[in-house]
């Protein structure tokens, strides 16, 4: 039975890099975000899932990063593959104001402007692909048990002689970094930035619930997470702002938050494993 | 300085239940939303001034407050911190943007024959509307306090905070008294809600905004603290007024939150906090 879940879910990441030349472009907007959400959801797992320090606050090392992509991208004509990179050293975010930053479109593939969606499809499931790899291969290194034991008793853990200060803010550091990364992507995805949509709540919430609802602290949770309920708010987005009750989808999210919280806090991924288990 | 009333008022309710069950109250500021909202309801169908009205928020509010710890908060009182924050978030998510549905995006503001008219207190010229305000919230910041140390229904609250297990021994009900808390806390914010409603406009988004100031307050006082919070709340008024006058408005809350930072840098506790057990 375990066997085949797993060829079955290989078979199916086989198939992803397919999905631009088969299915429209409404699908290929719809796995973008799938895999950016992924990505972000596993990036706030390094921390919140495996070191079990909640963080509230992740949207703002999303905005730290989408606003120094566009800022040097727009005044610098840095490059934003340059900029993933740089996000950590150079956070001058609290310049584009109140008002926001429009990037003007080139469609310059080194300026990670494409005319093509499916470019940033690619990118975002290479991103997500890549940050599950190093989850997967952190989970296995010492680094991933200290976490672990961080999360389960950080005196015990202490007690052992683990400096788990250093190894919180190395998940920490870590986790912001390709957090920021994310930024960047969503800067250039969207090419519009609003202090408020970047560094609000809301999207801490976005980025936090899917990896709740996938599993916390687990390789795959996060990435489940973010196949569940992606598509679900974009399908619920769309058609509950067609019959004009905006803010509906929210409260279906707040509702699928108490309800995991109360009766599935381990997240689906575990319960899924063992169903598979068996 | 005279919003600095409400802002402890607000702030009171969420240290108690904090204090009583160890929970933080991420709906807060969104419980808070619902009383300006009933406030305006109240004016605008039944023209029910809000400085009356807001007994009535307080009712409705107590019953929202009791309602989710009896069916939703009692399940986790003991369940990891994380946990509970989620949990509270989810709340939140579904009562703001219930606001949202129900009474739409645009900014509201209620209106109130005493919110035009201004006095003289000394050298200074007041609105009314504020003074009223001020007045009410501490009068019941003062009630409440009369209530958690002179009534037997005050006291087991102040029991079940201090020591569950022993409440629970000497026959207290505590899940009784835990919902009790914390519909007296939502009570509170809901009242405070309807106080603010004819000063300034409101919308749902603000429920946020304004569960972050209670715990900014809740910090500076200290966790927990009823005089705390009441003087915290005093303060932080007192500050971002102080910071939207000599620095820009919109910098305001940068002065409320530097000084989160300095008191926690320095006195972790908080003000009039005890030491974390």
């Amino acid at each position: 039975m375990r066997r085949v879940a797993i060829a079955a879910a290989v078979a199916l990441l086989a198939m992803l890099p397919l999905v631009p030349s088969v299915f429209g472009s409404y699908a290929v907007t719809l796995f973008t975000l799938i895999f950016f959400y992924g990505f972000l959801g596993q990036a706030w797992n390094i921390v919140g899932g495996y070191a079990g320090q909640l963080s509230a606050g992740h949207a703002a090392f999303l905005g730290i990063g989408a606003y120094t992509a566009a800022l040097l991208s727009v005044e610098r004509g840095v490059t934003p593959w340059l900029g993933m990179c740089r996000i950590i050293v150079s956070n001058t975010e609290a310049l584009g104001g109140a008002v926001g930053y429009y990037i003007t479109f080139t469609g310059d593939p080194r300026q990670f402007q494409f005319q093509d969606a499916r470019a940033y499809y690619y990118v975002a499931l290479v991103m997500m692909l890549a940050v599950t790899g190093i989850v997967a291969w952190l989970e296995r290194r010492r680094f991933g048990v200290y976490l672990s034991a961080i999360r389960e008793d950080e005196s015990a853990c202490e007690a052992l002689g683990v400096n788990t200060f250093r190894y919180k803010m190395l998940a920490m550091m870590l986790s912001s970094f390709l957090t920021g990364i994310g930024g960047a992507f969503y800067a250039f995805y969207l090419f519009s930035l609003q202090p408020a949509s970047v560094f609000g709540i809301p999207l801490s919430v976005e980025i936090i619930i899917r990896a709740i609802v996938g599993g916390a602290g687990t390789v795959l949770g996060p990435i489940l997470g973010s196949f569940i309920l992606s598509p679900l708010a974009e399908l619920a987005r769309y058609y509950f702002a067609q019959g004009g009750w905006h803010g509906a989808h929210l409260v279906v999210y707040g509702l699928l938050l108490i309800a995991v919280v109360l009766f599935l806090p381990e997240g689906a991924y575990p319960r899924l494993a063992r169903l598979f288990r068996r | 300085m005279l919003f600095g009333g409400v802002f402890s008022l607000m702030a009171v309710g969420l240290t108690l239940i904090f204090g009583v069950m160890r929970v933080v109250n991420f709906a807060h500021g969104d419980m808070m939303v619902w009383g300006m909202y009933l406030a305006w309801l109240m004016a605008t169908r039944g023209g029910v001034d809000p400085y009356l009205g807001f007994v009535v928020c307080a009712a409705a509010l107590f019953v929202l407050g009791f309602v989710v710890q009896r069916v939703l908060v009692q399940r986790i009182v003991d369940a990891p911190h994380e946990m509970q924050i989620l949990l509270m978030l989810g709340v939140a998510l579904v009562l703001e943007n219930l606001a949202l549905l129900l009474f739409g995006p645009e900014p509201q503001r209620v209106r109130s024959a005493l919110a035009q008219s201004t006095v003289w207190l000394g050298p200074v010229f007041v609105d009314v509307a504020r003074l009223i305000a001020f007045a009410v919230a501490v009068l019941l910041t003062l009630l409440l306090s009369l209530f958690l140390y002179r009534t037997d229904v005050g006291r087991s609250i102040r029991a079940a905070a201090d020591n569950p297990y022993g409440a629970l021994v000497i026959g207290t009900d505590v899940r009784r008294v835990y919902a009790v808390a914390f519909g007296v806390g939502a009570a509170c914010v809901g009242a405070a809600g309807a106080l603010v409603a004819p000063l300034l406009p409101f919308q749902p988004p603000m429920g946020l905004q304004l569960s972050v100031a209670s715990f900014n307050i809740v910090i500076i006082g200290g966790m927990g603290s009823l005089l705390g919070a009441f003087v915290g709340g005093l303060i932080v008024a007192v500050a971002e007024s102080l910071g939207a006058v000599f620095l820009k408005p919109s910098l305001k809350e940068l002065v409320s939150f530097s000084l989160l930072v300095l008191i926690l840098l320095f006195r972790p506790a908080g003000i009039f906090g005890r030491r974390a057990s």
